[in-house]
């Protein structure tokens, strides 16, 4: 929980905008200063009337975690202006996708095996099977069909977004990298 | 002319001059798509954030700041990070499911092959007994032919 203002210590945010921080000032609890970036970033993103009104819309133990979230959106909005944190929805998207399909591919090597379809080279004896017949696994009901249909509010772009940048959680191994967008002209 | 004016222009209620920057993105067809992008940033951050960027990236970044608006207002507590957590959550179950499933087939495929070996080795061994068996009957026929003589 970030640390109230002191009185004599505005918080980042009244610093910023240059004004008195008052006892109960809705930035305060959140925007300490130490962390004077997090709100240059919210401020230029969103806008602190914006974020003012937001806060107030909310319950009080809900609002720590939406300046997080708006500082995280505002921090990658800053990054790469063209697509924000939905270019890393896109990439984690694709991972979902490719991940499915793996997974769909290794399902259906386990029921080949558990039918004793895949040949393993060696001839087998008459009348006695080497290996156990096992029931396909059962995978939670989520991985049964495509991670995306549901009703979740899925990203579902007019035209695909591509992948701006790495990010830090990027394994490299996808080969769904766009070198062609998040050219941001700051 | 009222009747040519962008989306954003009806909203702040100003006329739409030609080189509007919210016109090419924010048609008069479609007046939610701005009230939700103003509620969020704000008209002028918005335009700022345009006019910063080449002109060929700037209907990209008005679709993705409307998809990052339009979360936000379906989530005001987390918006579309809301979205990438769940996302990261499903690709470490899909991870973890993935990890299982492999090495489920990496254990039937040695424990098919253990057994194909077995079988083998059972079915050499035998065919070894076979072969020594009929190399004594041989013999036994041989010997008995010499020890007789001639019949």
């Amino acid at each position: 929980m970030a640390s109230s203002s002191s009185y004599n210590s505005p918080c980042a945010a009244c610093k910023l905008l240059r004004r008195k921080c008052m006892p109960g000032c809705i930035f305060a609890p959140y925007f300490p200063p130490e962390e004077p970036q997090k709100f240059v970033n919210v401020h230029k993103i969103f806008g602190a009337s914006n974020v003012t009104k937001l806060l107030n819309e909310l319950l009080p133990h809900q609002r720590e975690d939406a300046v997080n979230s708006l500082a995280y959106e505002a921090e990658a909005r800053v990054r790469d202006p063209v697509y924000g944190c939905v270019g890393a929805i896109s990439f984690l998207q694709r991972q979902v996708q490719r991940l499915q399909k793996e997974l769909d591919a290794a399902n259906a090597d386990l029921i080949r095996y558990a039918c004793n379809e895949i040949p393993t080279g060696l001839p087998t004896a008459a009348g006695s099977s080497s290996v156990q017949p096992l029931t396909p696994r059962n995978r939670p009901s989520e991985f049964n069909r495509r991670i995306g249909n549901e009703g979740g509010g899925f990203y579902q772009p007019p035209g695909a977004f591509p992948l701006p940048y790495s990010f830090p959680w990027n394994d490299n191994s996808s080969g769904d990298m766009n070198d062609g967008g998040g050219e941001g002209g700051m | 002319m009222n009747s040519g004016r962008c989306a954003a222009c009806r909203y702040l209620r100003r006329r739409c001059p030609p080189d509007c920057i919210f016109s090419p993105y924010f048609p008069p067809n479609n007046p939610q798509r701005f009230a939700s992008i103003h509620k969020i940033y704000g008209a002028s951050n918005v335009a700022k954030l345009l006019l910063r960027l080449p002109t060929h990236l700037r209907a990209e970044a008005a679709d993705s700041l409307n998809f990052e608006a339009q979360r936000r207002i379906e989530d005001p507590v987390y918006g579309c990070v809301g979205l990438i957590f769940l996302l990261q959550q499903h690709i470490q179950n899909a991870e973890s499911q993935l990890a299982k499933t492999q090495a489920e087939i990496a254990v039937m495929k040695s424990q098919a092959q253990h057994s194909q070996t077995s079988q083998f080795e059972a079915e050499s061994d035998f065919n070894n007994l076979l072969h020594q068996q009929l190399d004594t009957v041989e013999n036994l026929s041989f010997s008995n032919q010499t020890s007789s003589g001639f019949m």
